[in-house]
């Protein structure tokens, strides 16, 4: 049966035809979940992700956390649902309080946008598990609200844990804390991230390469590590 | 009517960008006698009816679970302010509710 994952929209939500745009490439079904659902349509996973949620007003991703269609995933993500948050969607994870931390104003104060090199960290989550570990990957960054915080309590364990997923690489964008791009929670099936895989999906479109420019595709290994996972092959 | 008013800042120990970037300005338009700046979030919560305790701790509670993230940003004050001017007045300056009860007062 083909894996269905959820891409939920919010009020101000930008990213959510891309995000079920490289679902399909990937060979799952992408399923259209709206802020006020009250329920998942019996999706195997949900993406959160990106844009500007209810204007980002309060906090990125704060007022999302309420929304009624939170809930069900919050719940369903204890329950071990695996669940992607991509930048605003990341933020909204912070905010649901599934991953620790979170995110304030880059140190420079500046919006940045870039093809963004990543080593992968950990391989042993939901949304990873197709890559090497130490692999480096390129994908697009985007972001204004991207400096990711925590006490250094909670980042010494996750670092301990091996919760950091993926670190920034050549530059660090936004002054994250200890260069972390990506974080996942104990049970390895909630994952948050601020750059952008789902627009590293398609030939053409991606980020330049060695051998062509556009053709980078990194963003695939997500997806086509959820459908292992699910498959229990990942 | 009353209003409570609902104060929130970046905690100390986080660099604070946007206060940074306010500190900068300020010594570019002769504003040089400030070392360091600090913004952060007032919120005004209108209720109608007299100011009761209750009110006060609901307000606790909601600048707690929405209105700050622990993880952040501190609440540093939580109050009544009655003396809060109508909607209509609200272009007036400030009244002297608005300023620290401890404002040193003149020994005459």
């Amino acid at each position: 049966m083909t894996t269905r994952i959820g891409v939920v929209t919010f009020p101000g939500t930008l990213d959510e035809r891309d995000a079920l745009r490289a679902i399909g490439l990937a060979g799952a079904e992408g399923v259209s979940l709206w802020h006020a659902d009250r329920s998942l349509h019996q999706v195997d996973a949900v993406v959160l992700p990106g844009g500007f949620s209810y204007g980002d007003y309060l906090r990125a991703g704060a007022i999302a956390r309420f929304a009624p269609v939170m809930e069900l995933v919050v719940e369903a993500a204890h329950g071990g649902l695996p669940v992607l948050g991509i930048c605003n969607g990341f933020q909204v994870l912070t905010e649901s309080h599934l991953l620790p931390g979170s995110m304030i104003k880059n140190n420079h104060l500046t919006f940045v946008c870039r093809e963004q090199r990543l080593r992968v960290e950990s391989n042993r989550t939901a949304w990873t598990n197709q890559f090497s570990p130490g692999q480096e990957i390129v994908i697009p960054l985007k972001n204004q609200d991207g400096q990711f915080v925590a006490d250094e309590s909670t980042l010494d364990q996750l670092e301990a844990e091996g919760r950091v997923v993926f670190r920034y690489q050549g530059w660090n964008p936004n002054g994250s804390r200890r260069d972390i791009a990506g974080i996942t929670n104990a049970g390895g099936n909630v994952v948050g991230l601020m750059p952008h895989p789902e627009h590293a999906v398609e030939p053409g479109f991606g980020p330049d390469t060695a051998t062509a420019p556009r053709s980078g595709q990194d963003g695939l290994t997500f997806f086509a590590s959820l459908i292992a996972r699910l498959q229990g092959t990942g | 009517m009353a209003r409570v008013i609902v104060d929130v800042m970046p905690k100390p120990e986080l660099l604070d960008p946007q206060g940074k970037a306010v500190a900068g300005a300020l010594p570019r338009l002769g504003f040089d006698q400030f070392q360091a700046v600090r913004q952060g979030k007032r919120f005004e919560l209108e209720v109608s009816g007299p100011p009761a305790p209750a009110l006060l701790e609901a307000a606790r509670q909601a600048a707690v679970t929405v209105l700050s993230n622990p993880v952040i940003e501190d609440v540093v004050s939580v109050r009544f302010d009655e003396g809060a001017p109508s909607a209509a007045q609200s272009d007036t300056v400030p009244s002297a509710v608005d300023l620290p009860a401890a404002l040193p007062q003149d020994p005459a």
